[in-house]
């Protein structure tokens, strides 16, 4: 770490659980910046989260109260601890099957109720933990462990969902847009209300594997290739391109 | 039970209230300052209780988008330093399995309100019934010892909403009150008291998900206090580590949380005993069903008949100890049930004499004159 964030972190952790060339360690160092920047103390946070990898970015590493709950319901419990103490500042991380899919009913929901919470969807497309199951967020034709000949359905536009939901501020990042990212999660941190930033995380294991990616180097520099920064976006981007920024409350 | 005296919702006197109110009222006596609910006949009018009330208390109340949001709101909630609750009938009861499982294993206290009707399914959403005994005990996956309340009057609706309460907060568990339609929409005269006891939870110093005491219920730090508290659904060690491969980690754990409940018995189980020196024919009852049984028996003695009801208020843990004790002197018992028979396999684990099971799923009560009529049957 290039800075002091080893204060941030449960002294009992020595590494982290993730594998090799996945973006969620980055997404968890960049998690920490932001917090760091903005000299927020951990003690008066919580972070919630749910079952799949991302679940596992805050729970048991940061060196805060943390709520490792039930698949898809993160953000239920989050609105339980955040109602009855307004002063917690409470972010809920979670990937995007848990977030998007089992837990969609809560998060358009919390972003329609304007509950103060910073939701951090890790999306990388799959379902990794479980084995590489095709997600709601699986790009259309992609190839999983349950789409062997392709997935036949489209993916949800994350922000657009949420722009609909209701949400203050909405944001899509990649892991390979670190300083992007940082700065899109203090913003959503300091937002009074519901805030959603999307944070695009490659998957070599799962998702690179069996879409011929399978490279961590290579799954980066794909990803990079896919992102188009929304200001520079045409609107004749095919649908295997991510376009990147700030679409609510930039 | 309960260690602090506290002035309850409303000022001391007799009030008519419906089964549904009371709940709500006992509910804000004993602290409840987090309601998060979903609506669902026949539960309702808590929710809309408490909608009108908690803000008066300064308490929080949130209509969730369903019933699973709604419990894990109220677990949350919990571990933010809330008395919590919810309250649902059947179809909620079910969806709400897999978090009330994340309570007991994460020892969140909470109290959750199902006013039965009559099920399967969506069954008779308006009708009588008292179905749900064994989803209480077995709902959620793996091993947990719930508890689990069964007033039978818009007095106990009150009485034992606080008595939840103050279990959930002492045993760090989820605590359920198993209502039945008909005593939710009942209206009763009740009397509040002056004063009432309630227990708080030990936020005191601790790893809160263990303890080498014999009491087998650790501190309960909340959120915000500084403490960096792990909280997980995954098995965890003391502090709440997860330790996922390790056999004598889940062990430990799984054993402590059976523990704590088991060898309190003596603390949660309450019976109530009518007419039963020297009966030779015993009911064996509880909620609403026992109101028609103390009814049949009242008449039956006036008769000349040795009849006597055992009333359950504490369905789970169940009362194994007492119904074994009471059938010992019993030449018959009989059992009377709104569902198919649930809490009569029970009974017949330990009965030490006949056993005559009467059960009826029509969505309505069981009247006395039928429990009479069962009751001389069995005589003749």
């Amino acid at each position: 770490m290039t800075r002091a964030l080893r204060g941030y972190i449960r002294p009992e952790i020595e590494h982290t659980p993730f594998c090799p060339g996945c973006g969620h360690g980055s997404l968890m160092g960049t998690i920490l910046r932001a917090i760091d920047d903005l000299n927020w103390d951990m003690d008066e946070m919580l972070f919630v989260s749910g079952i799949g990898c991302a679940g596992w970015i805050p729970s048991p590493h940061f060196n805060a109260d943390t709520l490792h709950t039930l698949h898809g319901r993160a953000i239920a419990f989050a609105t339980g601890a955040k109602l009855f103490n307004p002063a917690l500042k409470v972010m809920v991380i979670g990937g995007d099957g848990d977030l998007t899919s089992i837990g969609g009913n809560h998060l358009i929901h919390a972003a329609r109720r304007d509950i103060d919470l910073t939701v951090v969807c890790a999306n990388n497309m799959i379902y990794g933990m479980t084995g590489g199951q095709a997600a709601s967020t699986t790009p259309l034709g992609c190839t999983s462990a349950t789409t062997p000949a392709g997935n036949p359905y489209r993916p949800f536009d994350l922000c657009k969902l949420l722009e609909g939901a209701g949400a203050r501020y909405v944001a899509r990042f990649a892991v390979t847009q670190p300083v992007e990212l940082r700065e899109s999660i203090k913003k959503a941190l300091t937002i009074e209300g519901f805030t959603f930033v999307e944070a695009v995380s490659p998957c070599p294991t799962q998702f690179g594997r069996r879409n011929k990616i399978d490279q961590a180097a290579d799954m980066i520099r794909t990803l990079q290739a896919h992102c188009v920064p929304r200001e520079r976006a045409t609107g004749k981007e095919g649908p295997d391109m991510i376009i990147t920024g700030e679409f609510v409350g930039a | 039970m309960g260690d602090r005296r506290v002035k309850p919702s409303l000022p001391e006197g007799r009030y008519f209230f419906s089964g549904n109110e009371a709940v709500a009222e006992g509910a804000l006596s004993a602290g409840c300052r987090f309601y998060g609910g979903y609506p669902i006949t026949p539960s309702s009018e808590i929710m809309e209780r408490m909608a009108a009330r908690l803000p008066e208390f300064d308490g929080v109340f949130i209509q969730m988008e369903d019933e699973i949001a709604s419990i894990a709101s109220v677990i949350g909630a919990s571990w933010a330093g809330a008395k919590a609750m919810t309250a649902t009938s059947g179809p909620g009861f079910s969806l709400m399995q897999e978090g009330i499982g994340y309570a007991a294993f994460t020892e969140a206290p909470c109290v959750v309100v199902d006013i039965q009707r009559a099920g399967p399914s969506t069954g008779q959403a308006t009708k009588v019934g008292s179905g749900d005994l064994m989803q209480a005990k077995w709902g959620s996956h793996g091993d947990y010892l719930p508890i689990a309340l069964s007033p039978w009057s818009v007095q106990e609706m009150f009485d034992l909403t606080i008595r939840a309460f103050n279990l959930a907060e002492r045993f760090r568990t989820p605590v359920f009150l198993m209502g039945e339609e008909a005593t939710a929409h009942l209206r009763e005269s009740i009397r509040v008291p002056g004063e009432i006891a309630v227990s708080e939870r030990n936020r005191g110093e601790g790893p809160p998900f263990g303890t080498d005491e014999p009491d087998g219920v650790p501190p309960m730090p909340v959120f915000g206090d500084g403490r960096k508290l792990l909280v997980t659904g995954s098995t965890h060690d003391q502090e709440g580590f997860r330790k996922t491969d390790d056999p004598e980690t889940h062990r430990r754990l799984v054993e402590r949380l059976h523990k704590k409940i088991l060898n309190h018995q003596d603390e949660i189980i309450q019976t109530e005993a009518y007419h039963l020196k020297g009966a030779e024919v015993g009911i064996i009852a509880y909620g609403f069903t026992a109101r028609s049984a103390l009814f049949a028996v009242q008449r039956l003695r006036k008769a000349g008949v040795a009849a006597g009801l055992l009333r359950l208020q504490t369905l789970w843990p169940f009362p194994y100890d007492v119904v074994e004790s009471l059938t010992r002197s019993l030449k018959h018992c009989l059992t009377f049930e709104m569902n198919m028979g649930q809490i009569s396999g029970e009974i017949q684990k330990v009965c030490r004499c006949p056993l005559h099971v009467t059960t009826q799923v029509n969505g309505t009560i069981i009247s006395p004159a039928t429990m009479e009529t069962k009751v001389r049957e069995v005589l003749s």
